[in-house]
């Protein structure tokens, strides 16, 4: 696999010793989108960091916020005869509320029929809307082309633009069922609370490029919060870091925001891109899945284009939506733990069977973890560690770092008692005694549980039956 | 139906013929089913036919029987295309994921993911200068003369859907051992990573239609690499990895950075992510 320059194995490795050398204390740093988790846990940098440089994740996944009931919503409308729903693929796995797992998401509803279209850009959906209302053939009647229009502020723009050439097109065939949402209103939620243990911050240079950077400066100094914004690359994320350090740990500690996206970001930021956006969207309160209600946090269509707004076309949906009480989302979403560190993660809780935000879309924090596992949480060694540190081979797992119970009634109340399904392998609880050190074994063990709970049918990796 | 580098019936010839090829079988027939939408035009059957007719020739493969369907319109997405092949296997030939060892080769014929982003960039609308095609090929060729040439040659598979994790994670878990990937080795078009990184996918779960992935004991890498190479599709062949038996049955990848990452078996359809 060839390297950028921003992926350069030399520069990584000179920006790493630079952190290396400028750490002296723990610091807490958090990220906020999904690419950049996605980099972290791919590229393996947090194993490259100093061990009390930890990196948390906030709510940088759009897709993982969006409401279960605007899910369900989605559902019940792409399943209506005569509508075309179109979607960023990354939706259609997300699950919505229904306890039922065969009728609850958008992959479900196209398999039982539904036209559920993957789309690259809210523009496809708009060249298809457009084609339905062109289209003469007799006895085909017209169908209604409904955009899922969810995402930060870096999709919006296009959004807009697909609502503003509906409306210039005069297409009534047409509408978004909209679930923009805003990142520094829920980042001030987050540091709001007191308890929040973040040391800085690396602000999604994405976001910056759309948006500025003039969010960013309101939170460093309302809440003395050092902020590097920075790209997505390992270089990018590094420099970031780097910055943070150095602003840490420099005496007195400075909290700036510094652009280290500048070869893309701007301060003011697009400003034709935020215009259509105002022109279209008015700000709203919105509900964070896994969080819950923020204020002034979410786009919501302005009266002029009250006609393309599917959530007035169709009826909502009512239901009562629960969070597993065992589904420490809210705090990965906070940063106040790492995916690893909530005890679903990797047994009750995996991609094909989520029960918090983080974990419903591959963009989220849980489902990065999961995908990415490391051997080791925090490893510098070349040399993989021998499989006798993670678990022995032939043996039950388990002696010192770990208590494996039998699987006891689920407290979850969304997640089944007893699993009755054949050759069902989710059997045991597992909880951690200490946890970075035994890290490493709950990671061996959590790989087990995806392999078994996620692909039934494979063969068991490792015999750990009781 | 058409896509950057080829089509659906020369794929369905190719396909058929790997899936022989990569079991150590000399590929000697195939039968057909075509499932037809009502309205399909004639003339996109007739290239279709045309297509499979030359990819037959190409693989010294005979169309043995075939047989057709038309199914009502709006059922079948235009057409659909299923083979069945048959082989011949030498007695000699014992290939096997059980016959891996620890110390064993893992090589590969060429860059990987063309044919899922060629596709995916053509849905997407991206393009790509130089443009990307799909690796449609056929393999029969190369693995023969690997099973001629190479002593303890172990196993072969063509990573298709699912990609080289996909296929590595199932020869890892089958043989109870760890395959170490390094990431600085595994051979990936510039375009391919460039797709890759806009739509939010891993090289590694993406599709391939020409690619094989070959285990050989580390005395037979030369040689092996030699005959790869020796033909057009492999001549971008590499040794990307090598089996341990440190870990059971997990495919673990070596980054350019010298971190580790475990690279899980992918499940379901590719999805681009939104940002």
């Amino acid at each position: 696999m060839q390297s950028t320059d921003f992926a350069n194995p030399i520069h990584v490795a000179a920006l790493v010793r630079q952190i290396h050398a400028k750490s002296t204390r723990p610091l807490t740093l958090m990220e906020v989108c999904g690419g950049q988790t996605h980099a972290i846990l791919r590229y393996g940098i947090d194993q490259l960091l100093p061990p009390e440089l930890r990196i948390v994740h906030g709510p940088g996944c759009p897709v993982c916020v969006t409401p279960a009931e605007t899910i369900d919503r989605a559902i019940e409308i792409a399943s209506k005869p005569g509508v075309i729903f179109c979607t960023f693929g990354d939706m259609l796995r997300v699950p919505g509320s229904q306890t039922d797992r065969n009728r609850n998401d958008l992959m479900q509803a196209k398999s039982r029929g539904a036209d559920v279209r993957v789309i690259h850009s809210p523009l496809d959906a708009i060249r298809i809307a457009l084609a339905e209302s062109q289209n003469t053939t007799p006895g085909t009647p017209k169908r209604h082309v409904v955009l899922f229009a969810i995402g930060f502020e870096t999709t919006a723009p296009a959004t807009a633009m697909a609502i503003r050439m509906a409306k210039e097109l005069a297409l009534v065939s047409f509408s978004a069922l909209v679930c923009h949402v805003l990142v520094p209103p829920a980042l001030e939620a987050i540091f709001d609370d007191a308890d929040h243990g973040i040391d800085g911050l690396l602000a999604a240079g994405h976001v910056c490029t759309i948006a500025g950077d003039g969010p960013y400066h309101r939170i460093a100094k309302e809440f003395k919060l050092p902020i590097a914004i920075t790209g997505f690359e390992p270089v990018d994320l590094l420099r970031g870091i780097l910055n943070l350090v150095e602003q840490l740990e420099s005496k007195p500690s400075s909290h700036r925001v510094d652009n280290l996206y500048e070869h893309i970001a701007t301060a003011d930021g697009n400003l034709q891109a935020q215009r259509t956006v105002e022109s279209v969207f008015a700000v709203c309160d919105q509900q964070w899945r896994g969080i819950g209600p923020i204020p002034r946090s979410g786009l919501k269509l302005q009266p002029q284009y009250a006609s393309f707004d599917a959530s007035t076309l169709f009826p909502p949906v009512k239901l009562a939506c629960e969070q597993p009480s065992c589904c420490r989302a809210a705090d990965v979403l906070r940063g106040k733990i790492r995916p690893i560190e909530c005890p679903a993660f990797g047994t009750l809780c995996t991609p094909s069977q989520p029960l918090g935000a983080p974990m419903v879309s591959n963009e989220g924090a849980c489902a990065a973890y999961f995908l990415y596992q490391s051997l080791s949480d925090k490893s510098l060694s070349k040399t993989p560690t021998p499989i006798e540190k993670l678990a022995p081979r032939a043996s039950p797992i388990g002696p010192a770092l770990l208590r494996i119970t039998p699987r006891k009634p689920s407290p979850c109340p969304m997640v089944p008692v007893a699993d009755s399904r054949p050759n069902s392998s989710r059997r045991f609880s597992l909880k951690t005694t200490q946890a970075p050190s035994s890290w490493p074994v709950a990671i061996a063990l959590c790989s087990i549980g995806r392999a078994k709970t996620a692909w039934p049918s494979l063969p068991t990796r490792l015999s750990c039956n009781p | 139906m058409i896509f950057p580098g080829g089509d659906i019936g020369k794929l369905s010839v190719y396909g058929t013929v790997n899936d022989l090829a990569v079991q150590g079988a000399e590929p000697v027939a195939l039968t057909m089913a075509w499932v037809l939408e009502e309205g399909f035009p004639i003339e996109e059957l007739a290239k279709l036919a045309c297509s499979v007719g030359k990819a037959a020739a190409e693989c010294s493969i005979r169309v043995v029987a075939g047989d057709t369907k038309v199914v009502e319109r709006g059922r079948a997405h235009g057409c659909y295309i299923a083979t069945t092949g048959i082989g011949r296997v030498k007695p000699s030939v014992n290939l096997s994921p059980h016959a891996i060892r620890s110390g064993d080769c893992i090589l590969i014929s060429g860059p990987i993911g063309d044919h899922g982003m060629a596709i995916m960039s053509q849905r997407a609308g991206l393009v790509f200068d130089p443009p990307l095609y799909s690796d449609a090929a056929p393999l029969h060729r190369m693995t023969l003369e690997l099973i001629a040439k190479v002593p303890g040659l172990r196993c072969m598979r063509d990573p298709t859907r699912g990609g080289i994790a996909a296929s590595l994670n199932e020869l890892a878990n089958a043989c109870g051992l760890c395959f170490e990937i390094q990431e600085a080795c595994l051979p990936v078009r510039p375009q391919v990573h460039s797709a890759c990184d806009l739509l939010g996918l891993d090289p590694w779960i993406v599709a391939n239609e020409g690619k094989l992935i070959a285990i050989v004991p580390p005395e037979s890498v030369e040689i092996s690499l030699q005959i790869l190479r020796s033909h057009s599709i492999g001549s971008l062949a590499a040794q990307i990895g090598t089996v341990q038996d440190l870990y059971r049955g997990l495919v673990i990848a070596r980054t350019l950075y010298g971190t580790q990452r475990i690279v899980p078996m992918p499940a379901g359809e590719l999805l681009p992510r939104i940002c």
